[in-house]
C-alpha cells in the first residue's frame, strides 16, 4: 500500500521535491474521499485544509442566495485547491464538491504552515510553486472575465 | 516537424470568376444554438459534389442584405450538399441564418489556404474555442478518416457555456469513438453541466502531447488563439507546427478590399490559416 509521501510526487505541485521534503508534507496529509455531490470544502468556512486532487473531479463553486450555485471552474487529477490555509483563520471564498467521485490528499494547514516556517528552504520551494499555480490561474481567470465567445462587430 | 501548409489555390491565381457568385438553393437549416444556425446547400448553376480542402471558406451572398465571407464546416470527402455555419450577427449573416429551404443564396468560392488535415502519421491537436469548432470541422473529418495508420487525435473544445456548444449530436458521437481524444470544458455553468469548467488552454496541459510528432490547428478569438498557442509552446511545441486560423479578419475573399490585410499578410488571399511561426510577429505586436 502507498503511503502519502509515495502519492505525493504524482501532483504536479510537489515533483522534484527531496525525499527529506516529501516526507515532511506527508506528515501533514491524510487520504479523503468525496462522493459525487459531496463537498470537500464550503465557502465561508475556516479554510484550515489545502487539497491535492488524485483522482475524479471538483467543481469550484460560488453560492448564489436561492439560486443553485455556479460552477466557475474544475479541478481534475494533479490539481491543487485552495490557498487560504497559508494565512491562519481565512475562510474558504469557495466550496468544492465532487462531481464525480473523486479522492484526494488533504492536508492540515496549521500542520503545513508549521513545517514552512521551520523548515525556510522548503518553504520557499512551495510557496513558489504555489505561486505558479497562482499565477496560471488568474491569467485564465482573466481570460475568462473578457468573454472572448462574446459578439462581435461583423455583417 | 510540421506539416507541410498546403498553397491556396486563390494565393496562387485568381480565377476568372473570383467575383461571380453561383446560385446555391437552401436544402436545410438547422438552429445549432441561440444564433448559429448550420446550412445544407445546393449548386444549381454548377451541380456535383462542391470540392474544397479543410479550412477554405466561400462567399455567402444574401441577395439585397450583404456578402460575407464564412468558413465551410462539412465534410470534405461527401458528396453531399456544402455546409456552412453561420452565426446571425450583422445584417448579411441574420439573412442567411433566417433563409428557408428552397431559398436561393449566392456563392463563390472556395477560398483560402488549408488546414494540414492529412497530418500522415503525425498526432493532432484540434484546440477550437466557440464558434472556432465550425471551420475546423472538415479539418476532423479528415484527420478521422486516417485510419488505423494515422496519429492519434485529440479534440479540445471550449466554449462560453453548454447551450452555446456547436454540433451537440457529433460532439456526444465523438465522446464515445476510440480514435479521438475529446475534451470540453465552458467558461460558466449552472446546474445539469457535469463536464468540465474553465478556459480552453487550460486543457492543453492535461493531455498527452509528443511535441516532435504533433500538429496543432487553433481556430476561436484571437484572445483565446493567444492563450492557446502560449500553451501548446510550454508543452514544447515549434511555432511551425502550430496552424492558427485569421478567419475573423477575412473581408472580400481576394484581397482586393484590403481590409484583411494584417502587416505583410492579406488573410484573404494567403490565409487564413497560417502556421504561426508566420504570423508571431503580428501576435507579439501592440499594434499592427
Amino acid at each position: 500500500m502507498k503511503t502519502i509521501a509515495d502519492l505525493l510526487p504524482e501532483i504536479p505541485l510537489f515533483q522534484g521535491l527531496s525525499a527529506e521534503h516529501l516526507e515532511l508534507l506527508a506528515g501533514c496529509g491524510t487520504n479523503v474521499v468525496a462522493e459525487e455531490g459531496e463537498y470537500l470544502f464550503r465557502e465561508g468556512r475556516t479554510a484550515d485544509t489545502f487539497f491535492a486532487i488524485r483522482h475524479g473531479a471538483v467543481g469550484i463553486e460560488v453560492s448564489v442566495p436561492a439560486r443553485e450555485p455556479i460552477v466557475v471552474q474544475t479541478l481534475h487529477p494533479g490539481d491543487v485547491a485552495g490557498w487560504s490555509w497559508i494565512f491562519p483563520a481565512q475562510p474558504w471564498s469557495f466550496s468544492g464538491r465532487a462531481i464525480e467521485r473523486a479522492r484526494a490528499v488533504s492536508f492540515d494547514g496549521a500542520c503545513l504552515r508549521g513545517k514552512l516556517e521551520a523548515d525556510h528552504e522548503l518553504g520557499y520551494e512551495l510557496m513558489r510553486r504555489v505561486a505558479i499555480v497562482m499565477a496560471e490561474r488568474l491569467r485564465f481567470t482573466r481570460m475568462q472575465l473578457l468573454d472572448v465567445y462574446g459578439r462581435d462587430e461583423a455583417a | 516537424m510540421a506539416a507541410t501548409r498546403p498553397r491556396s489555390p486563390s494565393a496562387a491565381a485568381e480565377p476568372p470568376d473570383a467575383i461571380v457568385p453561383r446560385r446555391f438553393r437552401v436544402l436545410g437549416n438547422r438552429r445549432e444554438n441561440e444564433d448559429t444556425f448550420t446550412l445544407e446547400l445546393e449548386g444549381l448553376d454548377s451541380p456535383g459534389p462542391f470540392e474544397f480542402e479543410p479550412g477554405q471558406f466561400n462567399m455567402l451572398y444574401a441577395f439585397g442584405a450583404g456578402e460575407v465571407p464564412i468558413s465551410i464546416s462539412g465534410d470534405p470527402g461527401s458528396s453531399g450538399p456544402l455546409v456552412h455555419t453561420v452565426r446571425a450577427v450583422g445584417a448579411a449573416t441574420r439573412a442567411i441564418c433566417a433563409a428557408r429551404p428552397g431559398e436561393v443564396l449566392g456563392v463563390r468560392g472556395p477560398y483560402g489556404s488549408a488546414w494540414p488535415a492529412g497530418a500522415g502519421e503525425l498526432d493532432a491537436v484540434v484546440v477550437a474555442g466557440g464558434l472556432g469548432l465550425a471551420p475546423l470541422r472538415p479539418a476532423l473529418y479528415s484527420l478521422l478518416g486516417r485510419g488505423p495508420g494515422g496519429g492519434r487525435l485529440t479534440l479540445l473544445y471550449g466554449g462560453r457555456e453548454p447551450s452555446q456548444l456547436l454540433f451537440a449530436a457529433e460532439l456526444a458521437d465523438w465522446a464515445e469513438r476510440e480514435d479521438i481524444d475529446l475534451h470540453v470544458t465552458v467558461d460558466t455553468a449552472g446546474p445539469g453541466w457535469s463536464g468540465a469548467v474553465g478556459v480552453v488552454p487550460a486543457l492543453i496541459e492535461r493531455v498527452e502531447i509528443e511535441p516532435e510528432r504533433t500538429v496543432a490547428l487553433v481556430c476561436g478569438p484571437e484572445v483565446m488563439i493567444g492563450f492557446s498557442v502560449a500553451a501548446l509552446r510550454e508543452r514544447g511545441l515549434a511555432t511551425e507546427a502550430i496552424h492558427v486560423s485569421m478567419e475573423r479578419n477575412m473581408k472580400c475573399a481576394i484581397g482586393r478590399c484590403g481590409h484583411c490585410q494584417l502587416g505583410p499578410e492579406f488573410v484573404c488571399r494567403d490565409g487564413a490559416v497560417f502556421t504561426y511561426e508566420r504570423l508571431r510577429r503580428l501576435f507579439e505586436l501592440s499594434e499592427v
